[in-house]
């Protein structure tokens, strides 16, 4: 499989899923060229609807459709859905409403656009709401599996998607199951925990880190909420150490949800590595390298954590 | 048309109900709880096609109480409609009580959506009005909005895309807002604040047809509910109403917004609502057994 958006594998998941699934229904907010519904919109215009530049209603409209039987896509930038917390606290959270959110345009990898359009808090937003789900998956084939899994989970769902492509991680064969992590890559010396955008950068990082006499475990950890206890526990037993690695806010992210396991169940050092400060314009590839999430910071980051 | 008579009455019983629950609670709303009574009456037993036996019957008509602090209202009605016992509509905003001080859904059936963050609850009937045309339902959406509520961007979000939504295959027709305008914000009074006048031309700018009504004549509401279910596309009712209505020292006054009334407050408020006269009250409660344990039960409250 060649590289490809998780944004674009979601728009191609929906126009399959739609041809079985009668009460899916999409909602965009003026976005919908970028965050990928076009095709199904253009397919299924009854059941598409764009709501404008106004994403708090948006947000209300999807509890709406799904306390009514239908399951609704509300998707917009991560940023900018997932910035009407309010209302998804009360309308989708609390209410109960069986709403898929969907974030495209997750961290610093969007690149030029620059700060006002990266989803950087999103997580550490819906970590804090009892009832949703963060599901971010790692390339094509678990895009789709994981947006076909949306469909049948009762209840709200969130799924963070990237703008950028990304390379093909999972093995072929390979299931998405909503809070279950998977070894990408087995090693004895550290735990390295990636999702979404970075997670090819830390195959190629513990590439390089075997070269060095350093084997690391790479784990795609697809499920954010909840955190795969199990899976972490084990792994982290093994290696002694972690690395998180995510195109988020350092704050509130993955590597909060793992340290707070570690803290309470085995406490292990933690090394987080995500976006300090606000994001900026640029290349992406130059923003992943500035902010030490590309292979070489990884790399360095994990020898300096190891002090090996 | 509806019984008059029935809903009057109906009416008063649960403006006793919500004094009652408030005094009990020790907290909550009257103002506004008692200025959309009258609404929620005609809506829930003069117009709805509802079953408590049933609330989650797919072609059941909703209501939203995007107004979630005024829920003393709803649950009184929906307690004397069947949906739960009255006995307990004193454990409103009690620890373990489904009657949480803002409507849940989840923990009480009937309550079609959380509110309280106001501003939200149109957008969900937006969506459930939808969802129901697309489904073919013929079912009926009312979501009841504050008057200050509408200072919320969400709302005019929302009231600009319900006229327009779902064209050309279905339009909102199924959907009536009714803003419950008593002019009294927690604050002060709504003009004062941040006034939201000209109300009528808002909505009908955005798209909506109006109509203006006296939201204490049951005949009027009942009558403009016609008129917008005859219209064909979602339509706002204006209601004018009294903040406190009922209770002479509730009335027009803000502070009473969010403010329980002590026992004997509630005592003095239920006589007024059942419109017994001072001196002609205790005479009325040798009577009248069950007024009589009502003011005994608030009276053993002011003991504790």
């Amino acid at each position: 499989m060649p590289a490809k958006a998780t944004r674009a594998a979601f728009g191609e998941a929906l126009l399959e899923l739609a041809e079985h699934h009668e009460r899916i229904v999409t909602l965009d907010a003026d976005l919908s060229k970028s965050t990928m519904t076009a095709g199904f919109a253009k397919k299924h215009p009854q059941r598409a609807f764009n709501l404008g530049i106004a994403e708090q209603n948006m947000v209300g409209v999807g509890a709406g459709l799904a306390l009514a039987g239908w399951i609704p896509f509300v998707c917009s930038f991560a940023c900018f859905v997932v910035g009407r917390f309010e209302t998804i606290r009360m309308s989708v959270a609390y209410t109960g409403a069986n709403v898929k959110l969907v974030g495209t345009h997750a961290g610093i990898a969007i690149g030029e656009d620059g700060y006002s359009q990266m989803g950087l808090e999103d997580i550490a937003c819906l970590r804090a709401l009892p009832n949703i789900p963060i599901v971010q998956p790692a390339d094509e084939l678990e895009t789709k599996q994981a947006v076909a899994y949306a469909v049948e989970h009762d209840g709200p769902l969130y799924l963070r998607l990237t703008r950028q492509n990304v390379e093909p991680v999972c093995p072929p064969g390979y299931r998405f199951e909503l809070g279950r992590w998977r070894v990408l890559r087995p090693g004895p010396d550290v735990t390295i925990v990636g999702s979404g955008g970075p997670l090819f950068n830390c195959l190629q990082a513990a590439t390089a880190l075997a070269a060095v006499g350093i084997s690391a475990e790479v784990i795609n950890a697809s499920t954010i909420k909840p955190v795969d206890q199990e899976l972490l526990l084990a792994s982290a037993g093994r290696t002694g150490h972690v690395v998180t690695v995510e195109d988020h806010a350092i704050a509130g992210g993955l590597g909060s949800a793992v340290a707070e396991v570690l803290s309470e169940a085995l406490l292990t050092p933690v090394l987080r590595l995500g976006v300090r400060g606000f994001g900026e314009s640029g290349d992406p590839q130059g923003l992943y390298a500035r902010h030490g999430l590309d292979a070489t910071g990884i790399a360095d980051s994990v020898r300096k954590f190891l002090k090996r | 048309m509806a019984d008059l008579a029935r809903l009057e009455t109906i009416s008063r019983d649960c403006r006793v109900q919500i004094v009652r629950m408030l005094a009990h609670a020790g907290s909550g709303h009257p103002g506004g709880s008692l200025s959309v009574i009258d609404i929620v009456t005609t809506l829930l037993f003069g117009r709805m096609r509802h079953d408590p036996r049933r609330p989650d019957w797919p072609d059941r008509d909703r209501l939203v109480l995007s107004k979630g602090h005024a829920v003393p209202a709803l649950y009184a009605a929906m307690a004397r409609s069947g949906y739960f016992p009255e006995e307990r509509l004193i454990t409103l905003r009690k620890l373990g009580s489904p009657l949480q001080g803002h409507p849940d859904r989840t923990l009480l059936p009937g309550i079609e959506a959380a509110t309280g963050s106001l501003g939200q609850g149109l957008s969900i009937a937006v969506g459930l009005a939808l969802g129901l045309r697309l489904a073919r339902s013929s079912a009926r959406v009312y979501c009841i909005l504050g008057d200050g509520e509408i200072q919320e961007g969400q709302v005019w979000e929302a009231a600009m895309a319900a006229p327009q939504l779902g064209q050309p295959a279905v339009s909102l027709g199924n959907l009536t807002v009714i803003l419950d305008y008593n002019k009294i914000q927690l604050d002060d009074f709504v003009a004062k604040i941040r006034d939201v006048e000209p109300l009528a031309a808002k909505w009908q700018a955005f798209g909506w047809p109006v109509f203006e009504i006296d939201g204490h004549k049951i005949a009027e509401i009942d009558r403009a509910l016609d008129q917008a279910e005859a219209a064909g596309k979602p339509c706002c009712i204006v209601a004018h109403t009294v903040k406190g209505k009922g209770v002479s020292f509730m009335e027009n006054n803000p502070e009473w917004h969010g403010k329980a009334p002590k026992p004997a407050e509630a005592i003095a408020a239920i006589r007024e609502i059942l419109g017994v006269p001072e001196p002609a009250w205790a005479e009325h409660l040798v009577r009248d057994a069950a007024t009589r344990a009502l003011a005994d039960e608030l009276r053993a409250l002011e003991r504790r």
